[in-house]
């Protein structure tokens, strides 16, 4: 076992990095053009189509203009060069700034998360407290839970008829159960004695819910957070593409209604990275609430 | 009138599949004076610590009453509690926490300042000093056990009730920390009614020990007085010539009796569920 403590992994990361880039620019770089075997007729053609361009006396280039195949990652650093820049310009309604619009996501998501952890924990507990009320709910809660939170969109957009709120209450949708459902079991399957400590000590309701319950079920809770988190990550994305709501689901869509697929990979790393901070952000507050036993 | 007393105490489990009820014990009644340390020793499964949990109104009991310094009691309270054989600290709570919550629910008129002292009182007693901070996990199980201890004695319950506390401990360290119970409960003179299976440690803490026959519907069929003079300490008890003869009568009960009680008419035990126990006294 000693052999896979040695090493250092980023080093492994760099390479795989530099594998990757490499791979990439290789794959997607294309020979420049030769007009050697080609009729004129041909080539007015080409250049009819816009598929080349004159440079220089009678020579000719492909031109940089038109789209072809995947761009490489010297086009996608370019791009993002340029969106950074103007991370905080708002050219127009439907041209915000990168910054704006990883704002945007961000509170979109934070809404409809911090809304569902906190429905999802106080019906979660009633839930878990009360084991008859758990057991006649619990079939709704499996019917509910494996639906694509998407799938109530149309429903959702028909019932509040403003999508700047359906996109928040699909995030919800996205992160109500698994949180609600971990909490019942977390609060239901609490140890006997931590119950019978509250009782002996005659805790009144509110401290025993407090100071006991929910701490005791915490490590649980986290676990029903973590991962409703994740899907609510994942529903806010295709949310906003189909919305139409500002944010960088929606950069992603319109950098490809741009036939802009360097936009496109950008705004797919934007949302990787917006990801990565808001998860190591949970993480931070998972271990203050966590005990070990 | 004693001080405790469990009153013509049964409790029923229902049957599996809707099968006749299970009858753990029937008509069992046992009294306890104001400090007396009272025990309960009895085979795995004989209903003890079921027994325990009634009088601590943790468990209810399907007949009979429990009567504490004369007046029923019904449902759990601070006037009995309870030292968990694993333990029950909160293990999102340091040392100190999970003291000052029972003491805090115990005198809720407390200032803030007398609460810490009360708290540091009774760590200091279980020679926790220094552990205050630390959490559960951090904590062996003697120490686990010494906070369990501390926790009960410092909201001083009008009745202790010990659910085999030193099960879980290691043997050195379970005749230390016997020892110091020992300790507290002659400063204190508490009232303790505990269970165990441990012969040794009832003779060393308990003023009688009820013997429990092998449920179901178990009993306690003798109750034997222990006559050694307190105080008591590990080295010396063994010393006293009545040790042994209380050991060997207790060991002999568990071992021959205690499984087929109800059958071995005209022995030292005999008679049906709800009688007299008979007293032993060397």
């Amino acid at each position: 076992m000693k052999t896979h403590e040695n090493g250092s992994p980023w080093i492994i990361s760099v390479f795989i990095l530099v594998i990757f880039l490499g791979g990439w620019h290789l794959l997607t770089l294309r020979p420049s053009f030769h007009a050697k075997g080609k009729t004129d007729e041909q080539l007015q053609m080409m250049e009819f189509n816009g598929d080349i361009v004159r440079a220089g006396a009678e020579g000719y280039i492909w031109n940089p203009e038109k789209m072809n195949g995947v761009p490489g990652p010297l086009a996608v650093v370019e791009k993002a060069r340029t969106e950074l820049s103007e991370a905080f310009v708002i050219k127009g309604t439907n041209d915000h700034g990168i910054a704006y619009l990883v704002l945007y996501t961000v509170s979109r998501f934070a809404g409809g998360f911090l809304a569902a952890s906190v429905v999802a924990i106080i019906f979660g507990v009633l839930l878990g407290l009360n084991r008859v009320l758990f057991r006649a709910v619990n079939p709704f809660i499996q019917v509910l839970k494996p639906i694509s939170p998407l799938a109530w969109m149309p429903l959702l957009l028909y019932t509040v008829k403003d999508p700047k709120w359906t996109a928040v209450l699909v995030v919800f949708m996205a992160a109500v159960w698994p949180t609600l459902a971990t909490t019942a079991f977390g609060v239901s399957s609490l140890k006997k004695e931590y119950l019978h400590v509250a009782a002996i000590l005659q805790l009144s309701w509110f401290k025993r819910l407090y100071r006991v319950i929910l701490p005791g079920a915490a490590p649980t809770i986290v676990n029903g957070l973590r991962i409703a988190f994740g899907s609510a990550l994942v529903a806010v994305v295709p949310a906003e593409m189909l919305l139409g709501e500002l944010g960088v689901g929606y950069l992603s869509w319109i950098e490809w209604n741009n036939l802009d697929i360097a936009g496109v990979i950008f705004a797919i790393l934007v949302v990787g990275v917006v990801g990565v901070i808001l998860d190591s952000g949970f993480n931070k507050l998972a271990s203050l609430v966590t005990y070990q036993e | 009138m004693s001080f405790l007393i469990a009153d013509h105490v049964s409790k029923f489990f229902p049957g599996h599949a809707g099968g006749e009820d299970v009858c753990i014990f029937k008509d069992l009644t046992l009294k306890v004076d104001k400090g007396e340390f009272v025990t309960v020793i009895g085979h795995s499964g004989c209903g003890k610590s079921t027994l325990l949990n009634i009088i601590a109104g943790l468990e209810t009991l399907s007949e009979g009453g429990v009567i504490l310094n004369g007046r029923e009691v019904s449902g759990p309270g601070l006037d009995r509690m309870v030292v968990f054989q694993n333990f029950a600290l909160m293990p999102w709570m340091t040392v100190f926490e999970n003291i000052a919550l029972a003491v805090r629910s115990a005198y809720p008129d407390w200032e803030q300042a007398q609460v810490v002292a009360h708290v540091h009182k009774y760590i200091g007693l279980v020679g926790l000093k220094g552990a205050e901070d630390k959490r559960p996990i951090a904590l062996s199980g003697g120490m686990k056990q010494r906070v369990g201890l501390a926790r009960a004695f410092s909201i001083e319950p009008k009745v202790l009730l010990l659910d085999e506390p030193f099960a879980q401990i290691d043997a050195l360290t379970r005749g230390v920390i016997q020892e110091e119970l020992v300790q507290m409960w002659n400063a204190t003179r508490n009232t303790v009614f505990m269970v165990t299976h441990d012969v040794d440690e009832a003779i060393l803490l308990s003023d009688r020990i009820m013997l429990m026959t092998n449920g179901p519907s178990s009993r306690i069929a003798e109750i034997v007085e222990v006559t050694i003079p307190r105080p008591r300490s590990r080295d010396s008890v063994i010393e006293h010539p009545h040790y042994y003869k209380i050991r060997n009568h207790v060991i002999h009960f568990l071992v021959r009796h205690a499984s087929h009680g109800a059958a071995a008419e005209g022995s030292i035990l005999g008679g049906p569920s709800g009688t007299v126990p008979l007293v032993v006294r060397f």
